[in-house]
């Protein structure tokens, strides 16, 4: 292996990329000086390319020193052309405690070239359709897997052109036989669909179409590591550009190599810097669906829903699933958004009075806590509703409504002063604030501190449009 | 939706990194190094987190043969490499607690439980076994609580018998442990004094042979007089009492806990600063075999994220000799049905929500499972059998069979 140069993300000092910037302070790039732009550099906060001086022939040789530096400890893979293409992998860290991690993983859902014409336009048409709103982001799933059930070159491409005629999510083509997988990469020759999969046995042939059609390839070696590095190692020789591994993903007894195989993968990559095991990661959670039986499908949904998102925490950066039902599909794919969010970002709103619509002296009055997650559910109810009203946001540090109370982080005291401090008394002409039903144990604290009248609400602020129709009087 | 102590909350003070003024910017973008003469720091509490790579010298490198390659570049057969396991040493282990007490300890369980133990992190089997599967325990309550329709229809017949829920936890649900949460006495609920709340626990130490951990109701004074009660009229069980908390009288409590020789659960708020507090407040009366840690559990999509990094760091620190945190964890993955989506009514597309329910309480659990939680307090049935099975499996020391695995690519599902 080539010479390591890559500095662990935690010894990558501003200084040391400062060192080899142009120096101008020209602020091309928006920042006050070089300096600062080696912190947003370090921090990831800003690309290298804006450093429009570095881009110069002069500064070739400093800028491919940066770029070397600043390569992540997994590769970057690009799946699919255009808009909606998606990149995997590009991961700096093991933990995300250390950073937040890149680029959520991809979840591909499948339709087979057996399956009736109108099975795989539905299917497909659900996958791109898939969509949760989610405290302001809109969940969605990635790619379309197309499996070659039939072994039919014909059926095979025919397929892969009708779903990319219908859909523009990028597709994975499944195929271990290259002349079948061929069929399919001549269905869409400049898509960049990924390839499933080079294998000890193909790997050549595959290879082969990688290379004619400048697409990413999966090295797949079932939990055989030193048969996938070797892999690795071999297509990349070959002159594949993007791999891919899988390391396979076994149910049941298997989960335990399972989550090993990755986990050594990636701490090999984070830790090690290990080329070969910088590669992005392919999950199978469909495996579920192999020899199951009798066993119900509901079960196997179920199965195959919690493999998923073990692995989304143990470092998958792809995965493909059959199941495309959304009571199976919703924790996994609220788990990848956790998961990938900013760990430094503050989980707090800040305090004080918000207006919805267009509230008079008459609207009702309403208090939760600043938690983001408890804010943004009761701001969109109340939103999605159009109702008018005053919403006192208390500062409870950040705890929600139930634990806020019982760890005496949002109290009547804090309430008392929220209604106060915010102004509201001379905004309506009532005192009477709705509290949320999981603060009622205070309510008797609140009226005696704050002179209002407390009506207890709902549980839950879905249900708050309805309260305030139903009981609201001024 | 349920009303136990365990709950999300931030974790902001955690990542507050040492920020450079202006000026010392500047003059270290003119010097590029900097000395600072007469200077002082002052924090509170300063952190500093070692991560396992900095605890080994060198690790294992790939090999690679440099032959294979012919004329033209391209191999013409596969090259070798050979893949060697990342292990990585940690200069310290988790302490092991024991939890419930036979006759013959002093006790009248007929089993026992230790947790904790671990010399990797959780589930790193490739480099050590996990010392003891992780256990599962169910919540009762002494009085009627709000609980979702999909719990509720399974526990519906005994919800005002204890005794009853208990041994239908234990017989029917797999339950390891039963948590009796002594609600009743909470000064704005029914108020019932220690001695009633104690008689429930004698209900239920009669119907199962389980160890029991003992929950409060989250009133600091109220907590302290129902944990001596208990203490006092069952000393020896090695009860798991749930919680100590730092707005609480901790040193007269660990005093009767230990007096008592019980086990304390050690309740913060999502900060490790507040978990070391507690802990070196109880260390002057107790040892860390009697100490487990609950560092709060948020909702999966209700702050899941913090409370997995929160643990995840907690685990690792321990492991690299931060003794403060070097405890078994608890979870109280009950909060899982705080989220609407576990619970709520959605629009077909979403739906059966009782598929939905018990899954996002498995979610939450598997996810905090591969943080290094040790154990579980839990309520769906369905969620309790799912998290069992996984514990088995990965620790049943089979390995995975390659011989199927491509079989996925061509089955009729």
């Amino acid at each position: 292996m080539a010479e390591k140069k890559k500095a662990g993300l935690k010894e990558l000092s501003p200084i040391t990329i400062y060192k080899n910037l142009p120096k101008t302070n020209c602020k091309e790039c928006n920042q006050d000086n070089c300096m600062a732009f080696a912190t947003k550099i370090v921090n990831r906060e800003i690309e290298l390319d804006t450093c429009k001086p570095l881009l110069k022939s002069e500064y070739a040789k400093q800028y491919n020193t940066l770029k070397e530096l600043l390569k992540p400890a997994v590769k970057e893979v690009t799946i699919g052309v255009g808009d909606k293409a998606k990149k995997i992998g590009g991961k700096l860290v093991m933990y995300r405690h250390e950073f937040t991690y890149k680029n959520p993983t991809a979840i591909a859902i499948d339709v087979t070239d057996e399956m009736p014409e109108s099975e795989v336009i539905s299917r497909v048409q659900k996958t791109e359709n898939f969509s949760y709103e989610y405290i302001g982001n809109t969940l969605k799933l990635d790619l379309i897997a197309v499996r070659s059930t039939s072994d039919d070159a014909d059926k095979f491409k025919m397929c892969v052109k009708k779903i990319s005629e219908i859909t523009q999510l990028p597709l994975v083509l499944v195929a271990l036989n290259p002349a079948i997988a061929e069929a399919g990469l001549m269905a869409i020759p400049k898509s960049r669909p990924l390839i499933y999969a080079a294998t000890t046995a193909n790997w050549k042939e595959m290879a082969e179409l990688a290379i004619m059609y400048d697409a990413p390839l999966v090295a797949s070696a079932p939990n055989d590591l030193n048969a996938l590095i070797s892999l690795a190692k071999t297509l990349q020789a070959y002159g594949v550009k993007d791999v891919v591994l899988d390391p396979g993903t076994f149910a049941n007894e298997g989960l335990a190599d399972t989550l090993n195989n990755f986990t050594m993968l990636r701490r090999a990559a984070t830790r090690g810097g290990e080329e070969l095991a910088g590669l992005p990661l392919l999950g199978i959670p469909m495996v579920a669906w192999v020899n199951k039986g009798e066993m119900a499908d509901d079960l196997v949904k179920w199965r195959e829903s919690y493999i998923a998102s073990m692995l989304i925490t143990r470092f998958a950066d792809a995965l493909i699933l059959h199941n495309n039902d959304g009571w199976s599909l919703l924790p996994t794919v609220v788990l990848r958004q956790n998961i990938y969010t900013d760990p430094r970002k503050p989980v707090a709103v800040a305090p004080g009075l918000k207006v919805f619509g267009t509230p008079d002296e008459n609207s009702p009055v309403m208090f939760t806590s600043n938690f983001a997650l408890t804010y943004y559910t009761v701001a969109s109810d109340i939103e999605s509703s159009k109702t008018n009203a005053y919403l006192i946001v208390v500062d409870a540090e950040g705890a929600a409504i139930d634990s806020g109370v019982a760890g005496r982080k949002l109290t009547a005291e804090k309430i008392a002063d929220a209604i106060k401090s915010s102004g509201i008394e001379s905004k309506v002409k009532h005192r009477k604030i709705i509290s949320p039903g999981k603060a009622s144990r205070i309510s008797g604290e609140i009226e005696e501190l704050s002179g209002w009248k407390v009506l207890v609400g709902p549980r839950d602020s879905s249900e708050i449009p309805k309260y305030i129709i139903d009981k609201w009087q001024p | 939706m349920i009303s136990t102590t365990h709950h999300d909350t931030n974790k902001k003070k955690d990542n507050e990194c040492l920020q450079l003024s202006d000026e010392i910017i500047a003059a270290l973008a003119k010097f590029q190094e900097i000395e600072l003469e007469d200077f002082q720091l002052d924090a509170k509490e300063l952190e500093i987190f070692f991560t396992p790579s900095m605890a080994t010298q060198v690790l294992p490198k790939l090999k690679l043969p440099g032959a294979g390659l012919l004329a033209g570049g391209k191999p013409s057969s596969l090259l070798s490499a050979n893949f060697l396991p990342p292990i990585e040493k940690y200069p310290s282990k988790i302490s092991s607690v024991k939890l419930g007490a036979t006759k013959s300890e002093g006790g009248t369980r007929g089993k026992t439980f230790t947790i904790g133990g671990e010399l990797s992190p959780a589930f790193y089997t490739f480099e050590n076994v996990i010392p003891h599967k992780p256990i599962i325990t169910l919540d009762v309550f002494d009085m009627e609580v709000p609980l979702s329709k999909a719990v509720k229809m399974h526990v519906k017949d005994v919800i005002a018998d204890p005794a009853a829920w208990a041994k239908l936890a234990v017989e029917k649900f797999g339950a390891d442990m039963v948590t009796m949460h002594l609600i009743s006495v909470d000064p704005l609920l029914k108020d019932a004094s220690p001695k009633e709340a104690c008689k429930t626990v004698e209900k239920v130490l009669q119907a199962v042979d389980v160890p029991l951990i003992i929950g409060g109701c989250g009133d600091p004074v109220k907590d302290t007089a129902l944990f001596e009660e208990v203490c006092d009229q069952f000393p020896g069980e090695r009860f798991l009492i749930s919680s100590v908390t730092l707005d609480m009288d901790v040193e007269k409590c660990a005093k009767f806990i230990k007096k008592a020789g019980n086990v304390v659960l050690a309740f913060t708020p999502m900060d490790l600063n507040f978990a070391r507090e507690l802990n070196r407040r109880l260390y002057d009366n107790l040892a860390h075999e009697d100490i487990v840690m609950d560092l709060t559990t948020a909702a999966l999509g209700y702050g899941l994220d913090y409370a997995f990094t929160n643990m995840e760091r907690a685990r690792i620190a321990g492991l690299m000799g931060d003794q403060e945190l070097a405890h078994p964890m608890s979870s109280g993955t009950t909060n899982a049905w705080a989220a609407r989506e576990a619970w709520l009514k959605m629009s077909a597309e979403w739906e059966p929500r009782e598929l939905r329910g018990p899954l996002w309480e498995v979610t939450t659990a598997l996810t905090l499972l591969l943080a290094g939680v040790d154990l579980f307090m839990m309520m769906h049935p369905a969620a309790v059998k799912t998290l069992k099975d996984v514990t088995n499996y990965l620790t049943s020391g089979k390995k995975a069979d390659p011989a199927n695995f491509a079989d996925w690519v061509k089955v009729k599902a």
